[in-house]
């Protein structure tokens, strides 16, 4: 029977020779992220890990410590992962985003399937997998006996052709996405079309992410041309495309070059972006901010360094740039990017989720307003329930940080 | 499975794991649980008994993985019956033992006070208050066991396969 990628990793992993929409199916894991933030959220701790090898720790949630509380969680989460082998310690100094290193490292391979205790592991998408956000229960429970169950979503196919215009990027891709698709609960987003030649595996990682805010269950890239080229043809042999015939619930196209930068108004994404060029009025920002698994890559740091440099950041307005990654912040360091967002008086902070969750590092009071390049704009989610959260690409972003109001940056 | 409760109405799209389980009530802690919903709906954390029911509308649950099933379960919450629910929150709240079905319409067949009558396996959904009935997503076998045993962190117990932390 003819099947989708998604289909495909889960029959596959269940022993079963086909799968549809509704089934469901236990599969085995094949990598596993486990945060800091886990040792923190709960007091319960595996007694066993069923694959310590295909176990990663990552420092990011909470970096550096901000609590001794979250200090103590952890020391205990150093000594877990020695009693315990684990595979793979990213500790501070050497640490990134969880899912910023998921890509760095190839912790998901292609076909794989990888579970994280963080909704956005949806970006392994990008590296041709599945990547599923779990709660801590199943967390435990996978890391005890390394299998977790599956819905079968339904998918929707999302062709991109032609190539971005200038100042339009990947995360405009994502929030254009979000104007014509809305929520798509239990639904899978499958990535196809000639566009996909114009997008590296971190600009597709930037839109997975972002198809989290969309409620999508998965949002997966095929193995092409631009994936052997970051992989390696030694991990291609489970590799996934879709098949001729597969069917789809829904069958969308987004023309690359049609796009314009978007922004995402506060409360939520989905069915709320618009062209920032049709924002009604001006719009008076207190905080910018560039960081997150979604946009805190190279890319997101140049850009902002080549919009800001020789500039200044406008009076009363605080830019924060957040690096995702200690390898991010180094290439930028060496590449002259942080001294150019230093001199326009940005502030350039250590990699970790800061700011885009609200508990440190350019937390929001109330009445503020941010425009951000991370990923999330629910109220509160930045800080104070009475800040205004407006979510945009990193050039929208740092062009605001000058001109102190929400502004496009082809301008 | 069946059950009964008395229904609460948050009829509003795309409430997300932020709006149910703010930052300010994430590290839990005495009286975090007035913070629970208190954006959409200020005080009313307090006024739920045992046993009650969230009806809510459609994308609910969306964002975060946080364990917002487990402090609604902590209220009293005992189902939540949803127009479409992000799948994120659905597995998290299985998992942790509280009832969680998809049931379009629900916004029709309730209104806030109504009691309803659930069956979990078939995923009928009758209003015992005013009448009328719904037939929601059912749960399947695997996922009804997960409930029985009161969520995976009850079976893991059980298999000996969690522990409290050690730390002081």
């Amino acid at each position: 029977m003819a099947m989708t990628m998604v289909e495909k990793v889960i029959a596959r992993h269940g022993g079963h020779d086909e799968v549809v929409p509704g089934d469901i199916v236990e599969c085995p894991v094949d990598a596993v992220v486990l945060l800091d933030l886990s040792f923190v959220e709960s007091p319960l701790r595996p007694s066993r890990i069923a694959r310590p090898d295909a176990v990663s720790l990552v420092f990011d949630h909470l970096v550096p410590a901000p609590t001794v509380e979250d200090a103590a969680a952890q020391s205990e989460a150093r000594g877990f992962a020695v009693r315990h082998n684990i595979g793979r310690v990213y500790d501070v100094g050497r640490h990134g985003i969880s899912h910023q290193v998921v890509l760095e490292d190839r912790l998901a391979r292609p076909g794989e399937i990888l579970t994280c205790n963080d909704s956005h592991a949806i970006g392994a998408g990008a590296l041709n997998s599945l990547g599923r956000g779990v709660g801590t229960a199943e967390m435990l429970k996978i890391l005890a006996d390394g299998t977790a169950w599956f819905r079968v979503p339904k998918s929707i196919s999302v062709e991109l052709t032609g190539k971005l215009p200038h100042r339009v990027y990947p995360k405009d891709v994502a929030l254009a996405l979000a104007a014509k698709l809305g929520s798509v609960e239990n639904c899978c987003l499958e990535f196809q079309g000639s566009g996909l030649a114009d997008l590296s595996v971190e600009d597709r990682s930037t839109i997975s992410i972002m198809c989290a805010e969309l409620s999508a269950d998965f949002a997966i890239f095929p193995a092409d041309e631009v994936l052997k080229e970051y992989v390696g043809s030694g991990y291609l042999g489970a590799a996934v495309w879709p098949d001729r015939g597969a069917v789809y619930e829904r069958e969308v196209v987004l023309g690359l070059g049609t796009l314009a930068p978007f922004v995402a108004l506060p409360g939520r994404i989905p069915g709320n972006t618009i062209p920032v060029d049709e924002l009604p009025g001006s719009v008076r920002i207190d905080q910018a901010f560039v960081g997150s698994c979604a946009n805190g890559k190279l890319s997101d740091l140049q850009v902002a360094a080549e919009v800001v440099r020789g500039a200044s950041v406008a009076p009363g307005v605080r830019f924060i740039v957040t690096p995702a990654s200690q390898q991010i912040y180094l290439e930028a360091a060496r590449l002259g990017y942080v001294a150019d967002l230093l001199a326009a008086g940005a502030v350039v902070t250590n990699p970790t989720c800061g700011a885009c969750i609200g508990l440190h590092m350019g937390v929001l009071g109330p009445g503020e307003t941010c425009i951000t390049s991370s990923t999330r704009n629910f109220k509160g989610r930045m800080g104070s329930p009475d800040a205004q959260i407006y979510v945009a690409s990193s050039a929208t972003v740092a062009t605001s940080a000058l001109t102190g109001t929400l502004s496009d940056p082809r301008l | 499975m069946r059950m009964t409760g008395r229904c609460w109405v948050f009829a509003s799209p795309d409430i997300s794991t932020d709006l149910v389980l703010p930052n300010i009530a994430l590290r839990g802690g005495p009286g975090s649980e007035r913070h629970i919903l208190a954006a959409e709906r200020p005080g009313w954390s307090a006024l739920v008994s045992e046993g009650d029911v969230l009806v809510a509308g459609r994308n609910f649950g969306t964002g975060s993985g946080r364990p917002a099933g487990l402090a609604l379960h902590g209220l009293g919450i005992r189902a939540i019956l949803a127009e479409s629910i992000a799948e994120l929150f659905f597995r998290t709240t299985i998992n942790e033992g509280l009832a969680c079905l998809e049931c379009p319409g629900i916004l029709d067949l309730v209104r806030e006070g109504d009691t309803v009558q659930i069956d979990l396996a078939t995923g009928s959904v009758v209003n015992t208050t005013r009448g009328g009935e719904r037939v929601a997503r059912p749960l399947p076998p695997l996922l009804l066991n997960i409930l029985g045993a009161g969520g995976l962190i009850a079976s893991l117990r059980e298999r000996g396969l969690v522990e409290e932390s050690i730390r002081p």
